[in-house]
C-alpha cells in the first residue's frame, strides 16, 4: 500500500514539525511495515505554471512539432519548442523556464533546437520525476479550468514535494489496504484529530430501483449493492490531481469512470465495478458458475470456470468474476455514457479461491481476501456518483439496489484481566476499554468479561487473543518488560544429535570442507552418475512447482549436489579438494496421502498417525568427494593424491566418531568404479559405499579422472553402547613381526580377520604395516606384513606363549586364507 | 705392610700422609682440567677414581693403622676422595654444557617452515551458528527438536491456523509435491516442528528446533530458496510475552554482546497473537550499531494449542522464529548471500571447525 503523505493529511491533522522520519516511526510502531519512502526528485530554480496561448505546428522535420507560444505570468509569453500534442490552445501546463535544474541533473537553457528559439520546455510527468507518463506533457486543466494562474510557482500544483510512504500490509489488516484505514491508525498512532472519510450519509436516491438484481448464493456475498449513471461524457478526462494520485498509488489512469472507482477502492477501501450499461441484458444474477462456462475478462484472457467460481451474470450469462474481475462483453469503452456501478462484500475465502485459480491477484482480489468493511458499498457509491458528477458531467438515475442478507456480529467475551496476563504488563481495566475503543470497537464493560464487538471494518478481530492484541499494540510492545523464565531441567542432545555433530567434526577435523547444496536433481544428474532403470535412488519425489524444470524431483543420494559443488569449486581454481556434505535425503516409495484433519481439536490418534506415517522416512545421509592432492606437495616431499582409499578411510572415520564398528569388503554399485568400490557394512547391512568414481562418471560430470567419493546412512547405524573401559596390563608386551604370502585376490581384512581369531587372547594389537608384490614374492600373490603386540594381563609372557601364539595365528591365516609364512 | 701388633707411626705409612694425598688431589684435579672434551675426561677418569686411584688405594692401608690412629687418617682420605669426586663432577658438568651448546646449535632448524601436510577442513558455517544457539537454549533447559523437511501440509499449515484459502497461505510461496493430493509440502518454517512437539507431549515444553527450510524464492544476493531457521517454542503456566522477550534478549546477548537487545515491532503470523517481529541492536556491525531486522516471535494462538490438544485455559505459550542466514549475514558481516550458499571452501575454510 501507497501512502501519499499529502493525501493522508487530507484526513490526519498531523501534527507541525512531524518529519517524513516520525511518521516512518510511527508506522512501523503501529505494526506497518515500511517498506519504502519515495521522494519526489528534487527541482531547482523556475518552474511555473503556464498557459498555452498559441501552438503553430511545424513541418518537414521527421516527427511532429509544434512551436508555442505560452503565457508563464510574464510580460510577453514565450516561444517555446515541444514535441508532444496532446494539448490544446487554452490548457495549463508546467514550464520548466531557462535556469531550472530538472530530476536527474537536466538543465534548462534558452537554446535553438528546430529553428526556433525555445526559451524553456513543457514538462511530462516523467520529466517532473513525480511518475513514469510520458506520453505526452502534463495537462493541468484545460481553458476555464480550476486552476493556478500562469506564473504561479509549479512545486505545489505538481505535488513535487509530496513524499509517498510504502507499506507493507500484512494479511490480517485488509482496513489499512485504504486511505481510510490508514488514517485511523495514524491519527491513534500520533494522538491527532482525524476524520474518517467514510463517516459520510449517503444521499438517498429516489425513484425506480436502478436494476434488477437477484443474489442467488447470499453465503458468498452478503451484500450487494448497485446505482446507475447516465450522462457521463465519455470523453471527459481525470482531472490532474486524482491522476497523480492514481500515480502515487502506482495505478495507471485508464478512463474517468475507471479512475474514479479505483479511487474510491485507494481512499475507502471499497473495491468497485463499472458496468456499461447498454451492454448489461436484463436482470443481473449474483451465482455459483456452471460447469464449463466461460467468461472473457478484462485482460482478454477467457477463462473456463468451474462451480466454485461466483459470478455476476445477466441473460447473457457471465458478465463478471464476482470481486475478482469484470468481464469485456460489459467493459466501460471510448462511448459509454450510461454505467452501473457495483460495490459488493464477498466471502473472503471463496474470493482467494477463484483468484489462485484463475491466477488474478487482482487489487480488488487481494482487499476482499483480506477482508472489506461491508459498511462501505453505499459509501463508496455515493463517492463514486459525486466524482462522476462532477468531472463527467453523470448524474444518478433511479434508486439505490442493496440486497444487505448481513446478520449482525457476536460480541467477543473477554477477561479484562487477559491482555495483562498475556503481555507480562499491568494493564488496568480502564486502560483495555479505552484502547479498544480506539481500535473501534463497541465494548460493554457493564460486567467482566467484557462484551466487545469489534467494527465492521475489523474481520480480523474474531478471538479473545485477536484483542488482546490490539490492546497490547497500541498500548506499545516497549512496555513489555524482559523476564527470562526458568524451564525445567533438560536432558541435553539427543544422542542422534550428538553423533550428527561428531561426525561433522571428524571429517571437518580430518580436512574435510563441508559444502550443503540445494537438494534438487534431475534426470541429467541421476544419468551421470550411471544408475540402472531398476535403482531405487531413481524412484525420486517430485516437486509440482520447481524453480528450474530441469531440476524437479527431490535428492535421493547427497552426490549429485556434492559434485556439482565440486565441480564448481574446481571451475574457480581449485584444485585439491576434499568435501562432505550431511542431510536428508528423500527416497521416493510410494505412499498414502496425508490426511488434512480439522483444526478444532487433537486429530484422533488413529488420523495422528496415519498423517504421521503419510510423512515419508528421511533418512540422514553423510557423503565425501575428493580430488586432486590428499596432502600438498612441500619442502618435505612429494605430495599424495587423495585416492578410493581416502574415501573408505572417511566411512571408517564416520563409523568410529559414531561409535560403530564398520566392516569393509567389496562391493558393486554405481556410481563407483567395480573394481573400486567398498561396500560399508555394519553387522549385516549394507549402509553405504565409497572408492573411485566410475571414469564415465568423471567424464560425465567433467571431473578429473580418479575423483573419490563416499555415501552413507546415518540413520542406519545402530546405536552405540555405553564404551567399556579395556583391563590396562603393565606386563610388558612381546612385539612380533609376520610376513604372510597370500593369493591377491584375498582381501587383506579376511588375513586381518583369520590372524585376530588365531592369536586369540593374548593379542593386544594388530597393523598391517606392508604389502608387497614383486620377486620374489610369484606373481598372482602379495605379501602382507603384519606387527602383532602380545600382552597377557597377569605375567609376563614367555618366548614359548610368544611363539606359540605366533603359529596359531599363521595356522588360522593358512586355514582360512591360504596364507604362507613367507621364508 | 706393618705386622698387626708392631708399636706404629701412621705417618710412617707414606700412602696416608697428608702431603702424599694432597698430591693426589692435585694431580687429579689437573688431569680432569687438563682434558678437552668427554672423551679424554673418560680416559682419565680411572686413574682418579678408579679401584686402583691413590685416594682408593690409600683407603685400604687405613686397616694397617692402630685404632687410636684409625679415625683421624679415615677423615683425610674421606676428604680427599671428595674433593676428587667433586673436581671431576665439576668438569664433567662443564664439558657437557660445552658439547650441548654446540651440538644442539648444530641442530638449529628453521622453526618457521610450513608444515601443512593435512590440509585445514571446516564445518559450514551455518551449521555452527546453528549449533551455538542450540547450545545456548540447551544452557536454558530447552531440549533440541527435529522435524522432516518434507512435512505434512496439515502440520506445516492446517495446525498453525494457516487456513487453506487463508492469504498467508499463498503469500508462503510454497514448493508443493506430486501428486497434487499427496498432502505433503517442503515446509516452508520450522514452525511445524512446534505443532508436532505439541502433539506428542504434555507441558511444560521449552524446545528449539533448527532446520532447513523452502520457499520458491529465486537465489539472488539477499534471497535464497533453500535457508535456515530456528524455531523456539515455550508451553507453560504463566508464560508472558515478558518471558518470550527476556528470552530473545538472553539470546542476543549471548550471540552479539553484552550490549545487544530486541525491538519489536507488530506483525501477523497466523499461529500467534500477539505476533512480532524484532530487531536487534547488534554494536559490532561492520557499518556501526545499529537495530538488525531478525526473525518474527509471539504468544501461541491459542487456535493453536486446541489444534494440538493443550487447554489454553490453562497454559500460554510463545514462539519465535529466527532466520540463520541473516544472522549469519550481519555476525559476520557476509555481504552476499551467494557466497553462504555455493560451497566455495574460500569461504567456508575461513570458519574453522568451531566458529
Amino acid at each position: 500500500m501507497r501512502v501519499p503523505i499529502g493525501w493522508l493529511a487530507e484526513y490526519v491533522d498531523v501534527p507541525a514539525g512531524t518529519s517524513v522520519e516520525d511518521l516512518d516511526t510511527a508506522f512501523v510502531r503501529l505494526g506497518l511495515e515500511v517498506e519504502e519512502i519515495h521522494r519526489p526528485e528534487e527541482v531547482t530554480g523556475p518552474l511555473v505554471i503556464g498557459k498555452v496561448l498559441g501552438i503553430e505546428e511545424l513541418t518537414g522535420f521527421k516527427k511532429p512539432i509544434r512551436y508555442t507560444q505560452v503565457d508563464v505570468g510574464e510580460a510577453e509569453p514565450r516561444g517555446i519548442v515541444c514535441g508532444a500534442s496532446n494539448f490544446v490552445v487554452g490548457d495549463t501546463v508546467v514550464v520548466a523556464l531557462p535556469g531550472a535544474v530538472l530530476p536527474g541533473g537536466f538543465e534548462i537553457a534558452a537554446r535553438t533546437t528546430y529553428d526556433r528559439v525555445s526559451d524553456g520546455m513543457i514538462c511530462s510527468v516523467r520529466e517532473l520525476g513525480i511518475g513514469d507518463d510520458h506520453a505526452g506533457i502534463l495537462v493541468l486543466g484545460h481553458d476555464g479550468a480550476d486552476v493556478p494562474p500562469p506564473g504561479t510557482p509549479a512545486g505545489q500544483v505538481a505535488g513535487l514535494d509530496d513524499v509517498v510512504i510504502e507499506l507493507a500490509v500484512t494479511p490480517d489488516r485488509g482496513y489499512c489496504l485504504s486511505m481510510r484505514g490508514i488514517a485511523r491508525e495514524m491519527g491513534t498512532g500520533l494522538a491527532a484529530p482525524w476524520r474518517d472519510p467514510g463517516a459520510v450519509t449517503p444521499p438517498v436516491w429516489s425513484g425506480e430501483p436502478a436494476w434488477q438484481v437477484t443474489v442467488a448464493d447470499p453465503d458468498r456475498c452478503d451484500r450487494f449493492s448497485m446505482i446507475a449513471m447516465e450522462g457521463l461524457d465519455p470523453t471527459a478526462p481525470s482531472p490532474w490531481w486524482l491522476r497523480r494520485r492514481l500515480a502515487q498509488a502506482s495505478v495507471r489512469s485508464i478512463s474517468l469512470a475507471v479512475d474514479v472507482t479505483n479511487y474510491v477502492m485507494l481512499e475507502l477501501g471499497q473495491p468497485m465495478h463499472a458496468f456499461d450499461r447498454d451492454a448489461v441484458t436484463g436482470p443481473i444474477t449474483v451465482r455459483l458458475a456452471r460447469e464449463g462456462e466461460k467468461l472473457t475478462t478484462l485482460d482478454g484472457a477467457q477463462r473456463k470456470l468451474t462451480a466454485d467460481d461466483l459470478l455476476i451474470t445477466d441473460e447473457t450469462g457471465p458478465i463478471g468474476l464476482a470481486a475478482v474481475m469484470g468481464g469485456a462483453s460489459t467493459e466501460i469503452g471510448d462511448g459509454t455514457t450510461a454505467v452501473l456501478l457495483e460495490a459488493a462484500h464477498w466471502e473472503p475465502t471463496g474470493v482467494a479461491r477463484t483468484a489462485r485459480r484463475h491466477r488474478l491477484p487482482s487489487e480488488a482480489a487481494k482487499r476482499f481476501e483480506r477482508g472489506v468493511d461491508p459498511e462501505m458499498t453505499v459509501v463508496a457509491l455515493a463517492r463514486a456518483a459525486e466524482l462522476l458528477a462532477e468531472y463527467g458531467g453523470a448524474r444518478v438515475v433511479g434508486a439505490l439496489v442493496d440486497v444487505d442478507t448481513r446478520v449482525p456480529r457476536p460480541a467477543i467475551a473477554l477477561d479484562a484481566a487477559t491482555p495483562a496476563r498475556v503481555a507480562g504488563v499491568p494493564y488496568t481495566a480502564a486502560q483495555v476499554v479505552e484502547l479498544l475503543g480506539a481500535v473501534g470497537c463497541d465494548v460493554d464493560s457493564s460486567g467482566n468479561p467484557l462484551a466487545v464487538t469489534p467494527p465492521s471494518w475489523r474481520p480480523d478481530l474474531t478471538d479473545p487473543a485477536d484483542l488482546v492484541e490490539e490492546v497490547v499494540r497500541l498500548a506499545g510492545y516497549d512496555e513489555i518488560p524482559s523476564v527470562l523464565p526458568t524451564a525445567p531441567p533438560g536432558r541435553g542432545l539427543t544422542d542422534v544429535q550428538r553423533r550428527r555433530r561428531g561426525v561433522g567434526r571428524a571429517l571437518a577435523e580430518a580436512g574435510y570442507v563441508e559444502s550443503p547444496s540445494y537438494p534438487f536433481v534431475g534426470t541429467a544428474a541421476l544419468d551421470a552418475l550411471g544408475l540402472t532403470d531398476g535403482d531405487p535412488r531413481r524412484e525420486v519425489v517430485l516437486v509440482r512447482n520447481p524453480l528450474s524444470e530441469e531440476e524437479p524431483a527431490l535428492r535421493t543420494t547427497l552426490l549429485p549436489g556434492l559434485l556439482a559443488t565440486l565441480a564448481r569449486n574446481l571451475s574457480r581454481g581449485q584444485r585439491d579438494l576434499a568435501l562432505f556434505e550431511h542431510g536428508a535425503v528423500f527416497p521416493g516409495s510410494s505412499r498414502t496421502a496425508a490426511p488434512l484433519p480439522g483444526v478444532d481439536r487433537r486429530p484422533d490418534d488413529a488420523t495422528l498417525a496415519a498423517l504421521l506415517g503419510a510423512v515419508p522416512e528421511q533418512p540422514w545421509h553423510v557423503a565425501v568427494a575428493l580430488t586432486g592432492s590428499r596432502e600438498p606437495r612441500g619442502w618435505w616431499g612429494p605430495g599424495r593424491p587423495g585416492v578410493w582409499a581416502d574415501a573408505v578411510q572417511a566411512a571408517r572415520l564416520v563409523a568410529a566418531a559414531s561409535g560403530v564398528e564398520l566392516t569393509v569388503r567389496a562391493g558393486a554399485e554405481a556410481p563407483w568404479h567395480p573394481g573400486r568400490c567398498a561396500g560399508l557394512v555394519v553387522g549385516d547391512r549394507v549402509i553405504g559405499h565409497a572408492g573411485e568414481l566410475h571414469p564415465r562418471v568423471c567424464a560425465a560430470l567433467e571431473l578429473p579422472a580418479r575423483t573419490a567419493a563416499m555415501e552413507l546412512d546415518l540413520d542406519a547405524l545402530p546405536a552405540a553402547g555405553v564404551p567399556v573401559g579395556p583391563p590396562i596390563s603393565s606386563f610388558p608386551p612381546v612385539l612380533l613381526d609376520l610376513a604372510l604370502v597370500v593369493g591377491d585376490d584375498v582381501p587383506a581384512a579376511e588375513v586381518d580377520a583369520a590372524l585376530r581369531e588365531g592369536a586369540g587372547e593374548l593379542l593386544e594389537s594388530l597393523r598391517l604395516f606392508d604389502v608387497y608384490t614383486g620377486a620374489p614374492v610369484p606373481a598372482g600373490s602379495r605379501s602382507l606384513g603384519y606387527a602383532l603386540t602380545l600382552r597377557a594381563p597377569d605375567r609376563t609372557l614367555t618366548g614359548e606363549e610368544a611363539a606359540t601364539v605366533r603359529e596359531s595365528a599363521v595356522a588360522a591365516a593358512g586355514r582360512r586364507t591360504g596364507a604362507v609364512l613367507r621364508g | 705392610m706393618s705386622g698387626v701388633n708392631d708399636p706404629y707411626d701412621p705417618k710412617q705409612v707414606a700412602a696416608l700422609s697428608p702431603e702424599a694425598l694432597d698430591e693426589a688431589v692435585t694431580a687429579a684435579q689437573k688431569a680432569f682440567a687438563a682434558a678437552g672434551d668427554l672423551e679424554a675426561l673418560a680416559v682419565v677418569r680411572p686413574a682418579h677414581l678408579g679401584d686402583r686411584a691413590p685416594v682408593l688405594l690409600a683407603r685400604r692401608e687405613l686397616g694397617a693403622l692402630p685404632p687410636a690412629a684409625r679415625s683421624d687418617a679415615g677423615k683425610r682420605v674421606n676428604a680427599a676422595r671428595e674433593a676428587v669426586a667433586a673436581a671431576y663432577a665439576e668438569r664433567l658438568a662443564e664439558l657437557e654444557a660445552e658439547r650441548d651448546a654446540r651440538v644442539l646449535a648444530e641442530e638449529r632448524v628453521d622453526v618457521t617452515l610450513p608444515w601443512d601436510r593435512t590440509p585445514r577442513g571446516a564445518r559450514h558455517p551455518l551449521t555452527t551458528l546453528t549449533d551455538r544457539i542450540a547450545d545456548i537454549f540447551v544452557g536454558m533447559g530447552y531440549e533440541v527438536a527435529d522435524g522432516p523437511e518434507l512435512e505434512a501440509e496439515w502440520l506445516n499449515f492446517d495446525a498453525l491456523n494457516i487456513g487453506r484459502d487463508h492469504p498467508a497461505r499463498t503469500m508462503m510461496d510454497t514448493f508443493f509435491v506430486a501428486p497434487e493430493d499427496s498432502g505433503l509440502v517442503l515446509r516452508t518454517h520450522t514452525s511445524p516442528v512446534q505443532a508436532r512437539t505439541m502433539l506428542e507431549r504434555k507441558p511444560p515444553i521449552y524446545v528449539v528446533a533448527p532446520g532447513r527450510v523452502y520457499r520458491t524464492d529465486e537465489l539472488d544476493a539477499t534471497h535464497t530458496p533453500v535457508f535456515h531457521q530456528v524455531e523456539g517454542l515455550a508451553v507453560d503456566r504463566g508464560l508472558t510475552m515478558a518471558h518470550l522477550r527476556g528470552t530473545l534478549d538472553h539470546l542476543s546477548r549471548i550471540l552479539f554482546g553484552a550490549d545487544a537487545i530486541t525491538r519489536w515491532r507488530p506483525s501477523y503470523f497466523p499461529f500467534t497473537e500477539p505476533s512480532a517481529e524484532f530487531d536487534v541492536w547488534f554494536p559490532e556491525h561492520r557499518d556501526g550499531p545499529r537495530w538488525v531486522e531478525w526473525g518474527g516471535c509471539g504468544m501461541v494462538n491459542p487456535r493453536v494449542l486446541i489444534a494440538c490438544g493443550i487447554d489454553p485455559e490453562e497454559y500460554t505459550g510463545f514462539a519465535f522464529g529466527l532466520g540463520i542466514e541473516r544472522a549469519l549475514q550481519f555476525r559476520s558481516g557476509v555481504g552476499d548471500m551467494r557466497d553462504i550458499v555455493e560451497g566455495d571452501v574460500r569461504f567456508t575454510r575461513a570458519f574453522g571447525v568451531e566458529q
